[in-house]
């Protein structure tokens, strides 16, 4: 039996960009998929098509056992939906949304009222409730759109980047959310550039770059075909970093990574523990200091680099940093957009 | 599938027909969009300066030096003028409806609303009903100030209602204009330019501030059958605002404004509905 969400083949071309370039997706009933991908994978693409929103050039989807592309409307009855930019009103206050999205999911106003009250108090807006959402922070913006695609309590839910942009605080108190709806049974789709957080969040991860999906599994499975563990090492000054790499290189079974500017060295090992004390010996013997060192067990990171052949980091660039903020939040979404205005 | 949605209780409800949904929707969207205009204020203050500024200025300026029918005289020339003003006026209506609908495009709220399971056109719908709102009242405050400088009506009140729904309706259809517009620019900026530019030469290459019997013939020919002069001429008519020694053209529409007046309001309403609406459902962000 297919999943809660199934495609098969998918495609969309935007002139020469191969958003997506045959795309397979089955995401079982009650579970998360997380779509991990870096800027321009075509991430936001997959979500518009699976929630009706852009209509493939080719392969068909399924959605809660609905065809996408012959019965959208249906569709949509059963998806809930927060996009990759919090789309509220914001001159509307936080209950006014929900209750104008709780009448168009066809709720009557009074049902409406009732569960704009609900969502408002589990998702920490009540005291914020009757204030305009300009004037919400954008993790408070974030939460609000979250409960807006929450409001009929959808069976298969959407999340495009749900925590882009957020400080620390405010992602964890999400993925909490988050947890709690799975919990309940619904079915996600979640993107992120955080390769943490589909760590976190997801049972299986499928890696997409270029429209392809890359590779797929649980993060074991992805960390497996990665292999190894490393020693990290990062010494105190930047004059050491000689000394530290003439160390490793006693030590490793392959070639010593070295970012200079964080004075970071990694190398590939074997040996666990007992190497890991050996080296610290060593380092300490030649007088070099060290800041930090530890035994790295693969992260979803080197999957990614070495699937891809470049670090998602680079890609999230100018993201990482980011905290919330209304204003710059909404600078960045449109910054973003302006970018693929101009792509057109 | 077996059932996994955890609660039941507030499960979209039964289902209504397509067109009560359709009806309800729009309201729903209607009543947000008039919630915005009280919370900006500005946008609805600003729209009432300039119809106000023209009234002034043409009234004073101009008023006392442009024949129109066979007079030159201040008051024939305000009573004549103010139709034209109130019809411009309701067109300005396609810049705000082109604006907002741009800057939902732009702030992500299209696809929401577009992932939801409400009737296809009830958001444009919902817009242009909310604007439809203002320019009613855009209107009611301009006939103020139109009769504080001078302007009366010489036909009984039913008449002169008459040209006010007229002129909303062309009002309305005009605001569908501007939706097509906003879902086309998708920059509230480029919504208001491009929903007010082609206005001007519409507006001014018609009726609405001269006799267009003053024209060169081949401006004549236009401005006769500019959708515009038909509800301006309709409305000269419903106010008796006619000046004295007025020539109705040989022209259709200026022979039947009323009827060439609704005739054209429908048309624009029809065709430019469907092409937003087609629009609508295939909009991207
Ligand atoms: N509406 C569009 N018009 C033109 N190109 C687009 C459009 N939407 C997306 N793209 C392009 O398709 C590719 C995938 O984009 P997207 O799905 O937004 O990626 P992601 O969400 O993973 O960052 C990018 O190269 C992007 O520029
Ligand atoms: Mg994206």
């Amino acid at each position: 039996m297919p999943g809660a969400i199934y495609a098969e083949g998918l495609v969309k071309t935007f002139g020469d960009v191969r958003a997506l370039d045959g795309v397979d997706l089955d995401v079982p009933e009650g579970t998360v998929l997380g779509l991990l991908g870096p800027n321009g994978a075509g991430k936001t693409t997959a979500v518009r098509v699976l929630t009706t929103l852009l209509r493939p050039d080719s392969g068909q989807a399924v959605v809660a056992g609905i065809d996408v592309l012959k019965n959208p409307n249906e569709v949509r009855r059963s998806i809930g939906l927060s996009g990759q930019f919090a789309a509220v009103d914001e001159y509307l206050t936080g209950r006014e949304n929900l209750r104008m999205v709780g009448q168009l999911y066809q709720m009557s106003a009074r049902d409406a009222k009732k569960r704009a009250g609900q969502l408002l108090e589990r998702f920490h807006l009540a005291d914020a409730a009757d204030r305009t959402a300009k004037t919400y922070s954008g993790g408070m913006r974030r939460r609000l759109d979250l409960a807006a695609a929450l409001v009929v309590s959808p069976p298969v839910m959407f999340m495009d980047e749900p925590t882009t942009g957020l400080d620390p605080r405010n992602r964890q108190q999400l993925w909490e959310v988050i947890q709690d709806l799975v919990a309940g049974g619904t079915t996600l789709l979640l993107t992120t550039q955080y390769l943490e957080e589909a760590d976190h969040l997801a049972h299986d991860i499928c890696v997409i770059d270029h429209g392809k999906v890359i590779a797929r599994g649980t993060s074991d499975q992805l960390k497996a075909r990665t292999g190894g563990e490393r020693v990290e090492v990062v010494v105190h000054r930047g004059h050491q970093i000689e000394s530290a790499r003439s160390v490793l290189a006693a030590y490793g079974t392959g070639e010593i990574a070295v970012t200079a500017h964080t004075r970071k060295l990694t190398v590939p090992v074997t040996g666990g523990a007992r190497l890991l004390a050996e080296v610290i010996r060593d380092l300490d013997g030649r007088g070099v200091e060290i800041d930090d060192i530890g035994l790295r067990r693969p992260t979803l990171d080197d999957v990614f680099i070495s699937l891809t052949g470049h670090a998602a980091e680079q890609a999230k660039n100018g993201e990482a940093g980011q905290t919330e903020a209304g204003p710059t939040e909404a600078g960045a979404a449109g910054a973003d957009r302006d970018q693929k205005e101009g792509e057109r | 599938m077996t059932a996994t949605a955890p609660t039941p209780e507030f499960a979209p409800r039964v289902r209504r027909g397509a067109i009560a949904q359709s009806v309800m929707d729009s309201l729903v969207v209607a009543r947000r969009n008039l919630i915005r205009m009280i919370r900006i204020p500005e946008m609805v203050i600003f729209g009432l300066i300039q119809p106000i500024m023209f009234v002034v200025l043409f009234t004073y300026v101009f008023g006392g030096s442009i024949k129109v029918g066979a007079t030159i005289s201040p008051q024939a020339y305000r009573e004549f003028l103010m139709a034209g003003i109130f019809a411009q006026t309701v067109t300005f209506a396609t810049a705000g409806a082109g604006a907002g609908i741009a800057d939902d495009m732009h702030k992500g709220l299209i696809d929401r609303f577009r992932s939801l399971p409400m009737a296809r056109g009830a958001v444009l719908t919902g817009r242009t009903i909310a604007d439809l709102v203002q320019t009613t009242l855009t209107l009611v405050v301009l006939a103020g100030v139109a009769l504080i400088v001078g302007w009366r009506t010489h036909e009984n009140i039913g008449k002169v209602l008459l040209g006010f729904l007229l002129l909303l309706l062309l009002g309305y259809a005009f605001s569908w204009i501007g939706a097509l517009i906003g879902l086309i620019v998708r920059t509230p900026e480029a919504a208001t330019s491009g929903g007010l530019i082609w206005l001007f030469p519409l507006t001014f290459i018609s009726n609405a501030f001269v006799d267009a019997n003053q024209m060169p013939t081949f401006l004549r020919h236009i401005a006769e059958w500019n959708p515009f002069s038909a509800t301006v001429q309709a409305c000269r008519e419903l106010f008796g605002n006619l000046p004295p020694g007025f020539v109705t053209p040989e022209a259709w529409p200026m022979r039947h404004p009323i009827l060439a007046s609704v005739l054209w309001s429908v048309v624009i309403l029809l065709v430019f509905r469907t092409l937003a609406v087609r629009k609508y459902r295939s909009a991207t962000a």
